[in-house]
């Protein structure tokens, strides 16, 4: 079987540019079927986070209400670090591939591909800490009010974890040992995430209204949604057209 | 997308100049790109080649000078251009894990190509280049040709007016390169344009023009022309 000298398409379309949700869903699915042919990329999140928090009652004892007291922390520093691991490498084989340069150089915005590869890697990536996270909660003596307010703060400050390490990670892709690099950029801006975060589940636990942090932490969300695509796609273009 | 201007060329490049490394690759190059023309571009290995494609293609920001795209400077504004561009380089951008069919599925739909009917067309593509049978099996089960040749579809699949293809030959059998420089004729025939890079004796029915690098230490370059085999 060789090469066919068969007819070849139209030299242009009508000029008219395709709707943004084209290459939006293009590269969601794709990340996602590519994910469910990888299983490791779903598995070994979750796996660092079960077991980073499982040092801690090894460490400090099986001391109950010092486990209690101290759970928001552990669970929340474990899926931070669990985000940031998974999120270094985020753009690696796309830039070795030259999957950025093809959609570097598309018609369409870069903008709108940067959200949909974040957007992939959360889902699987952290969706499945979210999963896990009731059950390690109870290992570590959480009550049920502070796990219903550690899965609300999850869900909403795992997505601007995603989307701060991917800033750094898109300026390191073309570093060939980045990864600490992306680490020394992200952890300082992980920093307010954490404080809201561990502050809501520590007031849930106590009994106060977490409305403030979960506030605080839904603001953050959207402002990272909003502002953090143009930065990745600006680090990518660097890191692309060095 | 501004109304293009008649007349003006396709691609217009002017005093490109580029160094890397306190080498000069290539200095005061100037060449016009008409419908209906070919450029093979050639010189030794490291002379700047891929650099100039990835300068025209916007996928290099280190260069000095203007390229323009049907008179309008790609400095501001690439949306056309990248619509009517197909730039095929040395990385594919093609995922092992993914089938040929889905590969070339998300890239359509990536680039911007009409989704209408898209995956007849695919079938279509895959079979005009000789992967029919194995449209459905892993990319990492296919040879470095095979590979290559999935990349080539995007030639029958992407409606684009302007070719960049940095070496299309390499892993191509004897008949396959045959086939690319009929198809290299028939897209120049109907008023496409091309800038190839290849040190393949390119045998086309027209004639073309080849564009020399590295014929010097400070980026000096040859324009020949090339006549119709």
């Amino acid at each position: 079987m060789t090469i066919k000298r068969a007819s070849l398409p139209p030299l242009l379309e009508a000029a008219s540019l395709p709707p943004l949700s084209q290459g939006f869903g293009a590269l969601l699915r794709r990340d996602l079927l590519l994910a469910s042919r990888q299983r490791s990329d779903l598995i070994y999140p979750v796996f660092f986070f079960f077991m980073v928090v499982s040092l801690f009652p090894l460490g400090i004892g099986p001391d109950g209400k010092l486990l209690a007291k101290t759970a928001p922390g552990i669970l929340w520093i474990a899926a931070l670090l669990s985000t940031l691991l998974a999120t270094d490498s985020l753009f690696r084989q796309d830039y070795d591939d030259g999957t950025l340069e093809i959609l570097l150089s598309s018609p369409q915005s870069s903008f709108v591909f940067v959200t949909a590869k974040v957007l992939a890697h959360w889902l699987v990536a952290s969706l499945p800490l979210l999963l896990f996270a009731p059950l390690i909660a109870v290992m570590l003596h959480l009550d049920g009010r502070g796990i219903g307010i550690l899965l609300a703060s999850l869900a909403l400050g795992t997505p601007i974890l995603s989307l701060i390490s991917a800033i750094g990670a898109s300026l390191t892709v073309g570093l060939r040992r980045g990864s600490m690099l992306v680490a020394l950029i992200a952890l300082p801006l992980y920093v307010p995430v954490l404080i809201f975060a561990v502050g809501a589940v520590e007031t849930a636990t106590l009994g106060g209204s977490v409305a403030g942090h979960i506030g605080y932490l839904a603001a953050m969300l959207v402002l990272a949604v909003t502002l953090a695509p143009f930065a990745i796609a600006a680090g990518l273009a660097i890191s692309v057209k060095a | 997308m501004p109304a293009p201007l008649q007349q003006a060329p396709l691609l217009q490049a002017s005093q490109l100049y580029c160094e890397r490394d306190e080498r000069v690759l290539f200095a005061r190059l100037d060449f016009t790109l008409h419908s209906g023309e070919l450029v093979q571009v050639e010189g030794p290995n490291g002379a700047g080649k891929t650099t100039l494609m990835r300068s025209l293609t916007g996928l290099n920001q280190y260069f000095e000078g203007e390229v323009r795209w049907r008179g309008y400077s790609l400095a501001q504004d690439t949306t056309a251009f990248h619509a009517e561009t197909l730039a095929l380089g040395h990385h594919s951008g093609i995922k092992l894990p993914l089938t040929p069919t889905e590969n070339l599925r998300w890239i359509a739909a990536a680039r911007g190509i009409s989704l209408h009917d898209l995956d007849a067309r695919i079938a279509f593509s895959l079979d005009a280049v000789g992967l029919s049978g194995f449209e459905h099996q892993p990319a990492h089960t296919l040879s470095a040709g095979q590979k290559r040749r999935i990349t080539l579809a995007r030639l029958f699949l992407e409606p684009a007016t302007l070719w960049v293809l940095d070496e299309p030959f390499s892993a191509i059998d004897k008949a396959g390169v045959a086939a690319l420089e009929g198809l290299l004729g028939d897209h120049i025939q109907r008023g496409g344009a091309a800038l190839v890079v290849t040190h393949h004796d390119l045998r086309l029915a027209r004639p073309h023009h080849r564009l020399l690098l590295g014929q010097g230490r400070r980026g000096e370059w040859q324009w020949q022309e090339a006549v119709a085999a």
